[in-house]
């Protein structure tokens, strides 16, 4: 396996030296997964990405999220497309091989369009979390997380999520 | 025997879970070929329309039926109930995930007490089996079951046979058996709304053909084995879902004015006798006893709040209220008079609290 991501492996032991460049990835490392956290983009605090594209950002899950969800099987949106959002307001249910959870804002704004292909077959999330598989289009004034601060969030939460998540499986 | 074969019902899963299909593949591939056993596929059993095509089959069914669909058994019998399809409810061993092994409100002696048949009003003497296809993900263990409900079934038939001295053929035996039944169905279509829930009208042409998938719905579906008729939801609900009977009854009225993903009256609900059968969390889902070995909910991490039950509610229903246009309320209407009540926890409290302390 580790023969097909060379490109990754470079990216990790590189990831140090590259953090003053805007475009270089990071990587957050969840036991032995590299969660991509690429430098392309913002981020917000629940494990988002969010992309300028045609004056509104373009919004999925990190490569964190992905992998505490693993295979996702359902995803559904609980609020119509151009509804303003409060931070943290309910908008969806995902379920996938391992767990269900609610979805929420990741701060307030607008929920302008969601990827209707998803609805279908949500398994794109889990093939290109950073392409195709984008959730919602979304407008906000709210200025989401440099990738360097998301990775500072990930570090000082990823204790207690494994916590969380233990606590739960016990 | 040829007229004792049992009905066996898989409602298929929502959306297009691999392994979910499988199993139902797999049981329907095995019990098309018993001799035993008439095995139908249905849509989701929540989704569908009292008028869908799959209903009309499931209500239809004269005898004892075995449904299988990927819900909490008491999240199937008061769907049922709410579809007016009546009957005892059948004794099945399998349990859902993480439901203890107790058997509960489940005995049914056939002096059993009213409220032990599947029917809110009238219930109706066949049995009806109610099993969570996430009890196990070997589709042997279901068979074994089924075999098992339809050895029962045969013993059983013989014996009424002997009874009425005859050999009715299928449709006096119906009649026999449930006098109210084409009554019950001809109200329930009634009760409920014509046009779905997406606004579309239902084919309702009742022809033999596999059932047009069903879009998904949003409703409550009330346990009236706990309701205790206080009326707090109706109090509470602001969006016109329920209504009471000509017996001051509480009912779902308008089940379709009922808000995607909000489950803010059944928090509310003192008894929590008001199941959302597709909501996350499964003492809302109706799961019958403690839960445990579910799957990991990552709505904490995902931004979800921790909260008491009845903020939450509130906190739900504002957001609704303001997706409406409408003014958010807060506390100021129908927040419960008797949500503290008096009287021994039970073991559905703790697993409620328990679940808002997740939170580590």
């Amino acid at each position: 396996m580790i023969a097909l991501w060379p490109q990754r492996h470079n990216e990790k032991h590189h990831a140090a030296k590259k953090q003053s460049f805007m475009s270089a990835d990071l990587i957050f490392n969840m036991g032995k997964f590299e969660a991509r956290i690429p430098g392309d983009r913002q981020y917000s605090k629940n494990h988002l990405w969010l992309q300028e594209c045609d004056g509104a950002f373009r919004v999925g899950f990190t490569a964190y999220s992905v992998r505490l969800l693993q295979d996702v099987y359902f995803l559904d949106w609980t609020i119509d497309a151009n509804t303003d959002v409060r931070d943290k307001q309910e908008i969806g249910e995902i379920e996938s091989s391992k767990a269900l959870s609610s979805l929420y804002a990741p701060s307030a704004g607008k929920v302008i369009e969601f990827n209707e292909n998803l609805l279908d077959d949500p398994s794109t999330i889990n093939t290109d979390n950073y392409g195709d598989g984008w959730l919602f289009r979304f407008e906000t004034a709210e200025k989401p997380l440099q990738p360097a601060e998301y990775i500072v969030i990930l570090e000082e939460g990823w204790e207690h999520t494994q916590r969380h998540l233990k606590g739960q499986i016990n | 025997m040829a007229q004792n074969k049992i009905t066996v019902v898989i409602s298929q899963a929502q959306g297009k879970n691999p392994t979910r299909r499988h199993l139902e593949e797999e049981i329907a591939a095995a019990l098309i070929v018993d001799p035993d056993v008439d095995i139908s596929l249905v849509p989701h059993l929540y989704d569908m329309a009292a008028d869908h095509t799959g209903m009309l089959f499931l209500r239809s069914v004269p005898g004892d039926m075995v449904l299988l669909s990927w819900l909490y058994p008491r999240g199937i019998r008061w769907i049922l109930d709410r579809q007016g399809i009546a009957g005892l409810e059948g004794v099945t061993l399998l349990k859902s995930e993480g439901e203890d092994d107790e058997i509960d409100e489940e005995s049914e002696a056939p002096d059993a007490p009213e409220y032990n048949g599947i029917g809110s009003v009238h219930a109706s003497k066949r049995k009806l089996y109610c099993i969570d296809l996430r009890s196990d993900s070997d589709p042997s263990v279901y068979l074994d079951e089924i075999r098992r409900i339809a050895g029962e079934n045969a013993v059983q038939t013989v014996d009424l046979m002997q009874w009425i001295q005859g050999s009715p053929q299928q449709p006096q035996l119906e009649r026999y058996l449930h006098p109210d039944r084409m009554l019950e169905a001809a109200k329930s279509n009634g009760e409920s709304n014509p046009v779905n829930g997406n606004g579309d009208r239902v084919n309702g042409n009742g022809a033999d053909v596999l059932p047009e998938p069903a879009k998904r719905r949003w409703y409550p579906v009330i346990d009236y084995t706990r309701c205790t008729n206080c009326l707090e939801c109706i109090d509470f609900c602001l969006f016109g879902v329920y209504g009471i009977d000509q017996v001051d009854r509480i009912l779902v009225e308008q089940q379709d004015n009922c808000k995607k993903g909000c489950p803010a009256c059944s928090r509310v609900c003192p008894e929590n006798a008001i199941i959302f059968p597709g909501h996350k969390s499964p003492a809302i889902a109706g799961a019958a006893g403690e839960v445990a070995g579910l799957k990991i909910d990552l709505s904490q991490l995902f931004g979800g709040g921790g909260g008491d039950m009845l903020n939450m509610a509130v906190a739900e229903r504002d957001a609704e209220l303001v997706n409406d246009g409408r003014d958010a309320v807060g506390m100021t209407v129908g927040i419960p008079k008797r949500q503290t009540h008096i009287g021994e926890r039970d073991e559905l409290d703790d697993l409620m609290d328990g679940l808002d302390e997740l939170d580590l």
